[in-house]
């Protein structure tokens, strides 16, 4: 394969408004607009043209961030548009000379970012009242219809030209990976012959039959679709709870320092050891008061210590996901003072329908889901100084195993953990239920003896017994214990343990975005490596050349 | 149904009578056709007789019947080339295999969107041209403006044939929407943008006869090369009409530039305005006019790379303009075409994959052959005596796609500024006072044998009819 080196340049996901290639966000009283313009020239990688408003992952970038603007900065937007600045193109999906230049892990994180970013969608549409439109005025296809789908509702325009289309089976010999399959009949209930017609036509659906499908919502003449859509996006603004009158909080540039293996931010680090392989990133709990009323919430703004750090895990997240391959095992630490997290969860908790309590929340639960389908294996070490306590404790909880010190001579030197109420529902895993739930597979007896303990600091024994902790190494045994978990796990095969890893983190339980992020992932990850679609004549290989991919006919 | 007859009906040599599948398609659409052509038609000219020319076979003799005719009347009819034996793939990657008779699956839908794009620009050119008949310059130019609409017509006839008889229920919904898109509707326009302009006088008619009918030209000698034979064979067919409209368009200009340099010669004038105020038109003006229209049309071409347009090769659904006439391995797998680009403040060619550039190729070829007519109409210029030439701007001149799109070129290919575009606009393309002043000429003459001041007569007639026949008979 003719691959990109990613790690010729690192991805910075960090970018703002006034940086923005590809989109334009414009709010107008209670609606925002985004409009996609693509850069032809913008890619973020050399070698393709960003053609038809086709997308990479800087573009994708960029949508993310306009997101984030939109929750933060414009509290009082109630729906959201989301459209082209194109003629006759709506979207023509993720580039394809982009995806055949790409490596299989630049693919996969790619797909897997840009799947968030659009669970995101969802998110604010679920929590924060926000509704979105895809006003869909021109050519949909592929990724395009599947950003569509992530919106509450898809218009089309009837000008008996433009269609929606899933054309990557025809076309491409993969499978509309990035949620479409899976939003199709999930989400729009599309029959499942029908979609089968659907998704394996290159031209794809158009006009009233693509409303009968259930492909989209409703279809609108040229002429009147500009104002259907604003009236239609009116109506849902004023279903929303969202704030009339509030001023937003601007979301100030994240800074960190950074050296060839770390990344500092205030409330989190990041060190690599390339030797070992392992990432070592540790939380830092407030270091000063935090602020217990609105105003000084408000006040503290993009500084608020859950905001702040929030802001700086998702990043470190996305930086070492997408800079770090060969750092397979991420050890999660925490630092801090528990009393301070325990005092800010009980500010989450007490303000949690103000708006921006609910977004800060609402960027908590995003950048926690975010741990649960990272492909590396998370160990969280709970140690002396550590503040697993509350919104803390559920990154011990979305890691693989948590090891807890332990040195029974000598009580007072040994961490506790703590629960708070935000440990049993506010931050849903992707499977929709709470870690803990999930980790007892809701039994109520076990659920019930956690749910005593909330509030009181476990120490390493209750804490083994009440099953939230995997090993309770003590002092004489703790450097050893865990350089040998470490050191075995890095040396099993990092395919086979993002399959068992994914497994055993989704659980028994399924929703849209499991099915995304498991079912649909496995098969897309599957196919794109098959030689049908990657090998010298497969199909996303010779796209665009004029010529016709070789296929193995052979069914597997 | 049985009753009716299909072959008297509807020309045709598809065995109509027999063929079951198309009866059927054809019932339903055939009036939905006429209703179309009597809203969308000629403007008030269903009673006109009109001397037309009809193809009522195939055979040399048999496709250019004359005689006066009520346009809704015309035959509109179904032909085909006749078939080649023992037909081979002229190209790309089935190079030599037999010819396809029916549609392969894999290329269904690509072959659909090639007919429907071309099926769309016939009803297009029509309903651009609906209001010409009012404004006409002289019985003889009415008659080829409504011979080339009943012809567009029934090369869109040629089109429905094949997404009938080929593309089942699909295609029938196709054939359907090719009556309901409408040139210039906002809610439901046709698919390409030259054919959502306005053809508003005669002199764009006969720039649009000249220029665009030759894209026309050029796309139906590429898909004359398909692999599908059906497709081939009614291109083929409709190629022997299109040459009529482009002569239409060459001596319509041809006769205007006469006229002008007549008057000027006359009154021994040379200054524009000086010129319009014997009723004619000036020769910058015609040059204006030429600069629109070549621009546009290069445009219909498509972008300078295109994958749709490597693919539609390699897969022997669209070929090259003479494509048996080429001296390569018509593979074209390793072989490179210069295509303009346009970096860093200047216009610079780099070699590309030719599979993708093959818009260009056709682009290019189509160019090399619009120059011929333009030098022809120097010929008139000099022969009587002005000294000015007309000329096609340059490729890069006023592009709409591809990678010279949202760049200022002048008409030399000089990249210039938005500021001095737009400084210069209004000497390089029509402006609205040229075509106020063009519409200013257009006054309907209708008397036998009579033309208007701004055009000069035929030096023959249609069919070797004198100039001064009837050819449309009002009643």
């Amino acid at each position: 394969m003719n691959e990109t080196a990613p790690s010729a340049s690192q991805v910075d996901y960090r970018t703002d408004p006034s940086r923005y290639q590809h989109w334009t966000l414009t709010v107008d009283g209670a609606v925002a607009t985004l409009k996609m313009n693509v850069a032809e020239d913008g890619g973020i990688r050399p070698g393709y043209k960003l053609k038809l408003n086709s997308y990479d992952l800087g573009v994708d970038i960029e949508l993310h961030d306009a997101l984030q603007r939109i929750r933060f900065e414009h509290p009082t937007v109630r729906s959201v548009i989301v459209t082209s600045a194109r003629d006759r193109i709506f979207c023509s999906g993720a580039n394809i000379f982009m995806l055949g230049l790409s490596s299989h892990a630049w693919k996969v994180n790619f797909c897997k970012f840009t799947n968030e970013t659009r669970n995101g969608i969802e998110d604010s549409s679920r929590h924060s009242g926000l509704k979105f439109i895809a006003a869909v005025n021109g050519a949909c296809a592929g990724g395009g219809y599947e950003l569509a789908l992530a919106c509450d509702e898809i218009l089309l325009v009837d000008d008996r030209s433009s269609s929606v289309s899933l054309p990557e089976v025809p076309l491409l010999g993969v499978l509309p990976g990035t949620g479409g399959l899976t939003r199709v009949t999930d989400k729009r209930k599309v029959r499942r012959d029908l979609a089968d017609i659907f998704c394996t036509s290159s031209e794809g659906v158009r006009g009233q039959r693509a409303k009968d499908w259930k492909l989209v919502d409703d279809i609108f003449k040229t002429s009147e679709f500009a104002a259907k859509v604003q009236a239609r996006a009116l109506e849902l603004a004023a279903q929303s709870d969202r704030p009339i009158d509030a001023k937003g909080v601007a979301l100030t540039p994240l800074e960190r320092d950074e050296t060839a293996n770390s990344l500092d931010y205030r409330y989190v680090s990041v060190k690599i050891d390339r030797n070992r392989r392992v990432a070592e990133l540790t939380v830092r709990g407030p270091d000063t008061a935090q602020p217990l009323e609105i105003d000084g919430i408000l006040a503290a703004g993009a500084r608020w210590w859950p905001l702040q750090m929030a802001r700086e895990l998702d990043d470190a997240i996305l930086a070492l996901r997408a800079n770090e391959l060969d750092i397979g095992v991420w050890l999660l630490r925490t630092e801090g003072d528990s009393a301070r997290v325990l005092e800010v969860d009980a500010t989450l908790a007490r303000h949690a329908s103000h708006w921006f309590v609910r977004e800060s929340i609402g960027m908590l639960r995003r950048t926690l889901a975010r741990l649960d389908v990272s492909s590396r294996s998370l160990f969280a070490l709970i140690e002396q100084g550590s503040c697993f306590a509350g919104t803390l404790l559920e990154i011990a909880l979305a890691a693989d195993r948590s090891y807890m010190f332990s040195n029974p001579d000598v009580p007072e030197e040994q961490p506790s953990i703590t629960l708070t109420e935000a440990n049993f529902g506010a931050y849903p895993a992707v499977s929709g239920k709470s870690r803990l739930a999930q980790r007892f597979y809701e039994a109520a007896d076990e659920i019930a003896a956690v749910r005593g303990a909330l509030g009181i600091a476990l120490d390493p024994k209750q804490a083994s017994a009440l099953g939230l902790v995997t090993a309770t190494p003590d002092d004489i045994d703790w450097a050893d214990e865990i350089r040998l978990a470490v050191e075995e796990r890095v040396s099993q095969s990092p395919d086979a343990l993002t399959g068992l890893e994914a497994n055993l983190r989704f659980g028994i339980y399924e929703t849209m975005e499991t099915r995304i992020f498991g079912r649909l992932t496995a098969w897309q990850n599957w196919i794109f490596i098959r030689p049908n679609a990657v090998g010298e004549k497969g199909a996303l290989k010779v796209y665009g050349k004029g010529e016709k991919p070789a296929f193995d006919f052979g069914r597997v | 149904m049985a009753a009716i007859d299909y072959n008297e009906l509807i020309p045709n040599n598809v065995n109509l009578s027999s063929d079951r599948t198309l009866q059927r398609a054809l019932e339903q659409w055939q009036p939905n056709f006429l209703s179309w052509w009597k809203d969308m038609g000629p403007d008030g000219s269903n009673n006109f007789d009109v001397y037309l020319r009809t193809a009522i076979s195939a055979e040399p003799n048999g496709w250019a019947h004359f005689d006066h005719v009520k346009m809704p009347d015309y035959r509109w009819g179904i032909f085909l080339a006749p078939a080649e034996e023992d037909r081979r793939i002229g190209f790309g990657e089935h190079k030599g295999e037999p010819v396809w008779q029916e549609v392969p699956g894999e290329h269904r839908a690509n072959l659909r969107r090639i007919i429907v794009t071309q099926g769309d620009t016939e009803p297009a050119s029509v309903e651009q041209q609906r209001h010409l008949g009012l404004t006409a310059p002289s019985l003889y130019d009415l008659r080829n403006l409504f011979q080339v609409n009943v012809e567009e017509g029934r090369h869109l006839w040629a089109m429905v044939y094949l997404l009938h008889r080929y593309f089942g229920r699909d295609g029938r919904e196709e054939g359907e929407a090719l009556l309901q898109r409408r040139s210039g509707d906002q809610d439901n326009p046709r698919i390409l943008n030259a054919f959502n302009e306005k053809t508003p006088d005669w002199l764009s008619f006969f720039m649009f006869t000249y220029f665009t009918d030759r894209d026309g030209k050029y796309q139906l000698c590429a898909l004359a090369e398909s692999a599908f034979d059906p497709l081939s064979r009614t291109t083929r067919f409709m190629l022997t009409e299109e040459a009529h409209h482009m002569f239409v368009g060459e001596s319509g200009i041809s006769r205007v530039v006469q006229r002008t340099c007549e008057i000027m010669k006359q009154h021994g004038v040379d200054d524009p305005a000086e010129v319009r105020k014997f009723g004619v038109i000036d020769l910058p003006t015609i040059q204006r006019y030429l600069n629109f229209h070549f621009s546009v049309t290069i445009d219909l071409f498509g972008a300078d790379q295109s994958s749709n347009a490597a693919l539609f090769y390699s897969a022997g659904l669209k070929g090259r303009f003479e494509e048996s006439k080429r001296q390569d391995d018509h593979k074209l797998n390793d072989l490179v075409y210069p295509v303009l680009d346009y970096a860093d403040g200047a216009l610079t060619t780099h070699d590309t994959a030719m599979l993708n550039a093959l818009n260009e190729v056709l682009r290019d070829d189509y160019i090399k052959d619009s120059v011929g007519g333009v030098e022809r109409w120097n010929r008139v210029i000099a022969k009587l005596g002005v000294d000015f030439k007309l000329t096609v701007p340059h490729k890069a001149f006023h592009r709409s796609i591809g990678k010279l799109a949202g760049h200022h070129f002048d008409p030399q290919g000089r990249p210039i500024s938005a500021a001095e575009w737009q400084k210069n606009v209004d000497s390089w393309l029509p402006s609205t006072e040229d075509r106020a002043y063009v519409a200013s000429l257009m006054g309907r003459v209708i008397e036998v044998g009579k033309y208007a001041n701004w055009i000069a007569a035929p030096t023959v007639g249609l069919n070797r009819q004198p100039i001064d026949m009837e050819y449309v008979r009002f009643n």
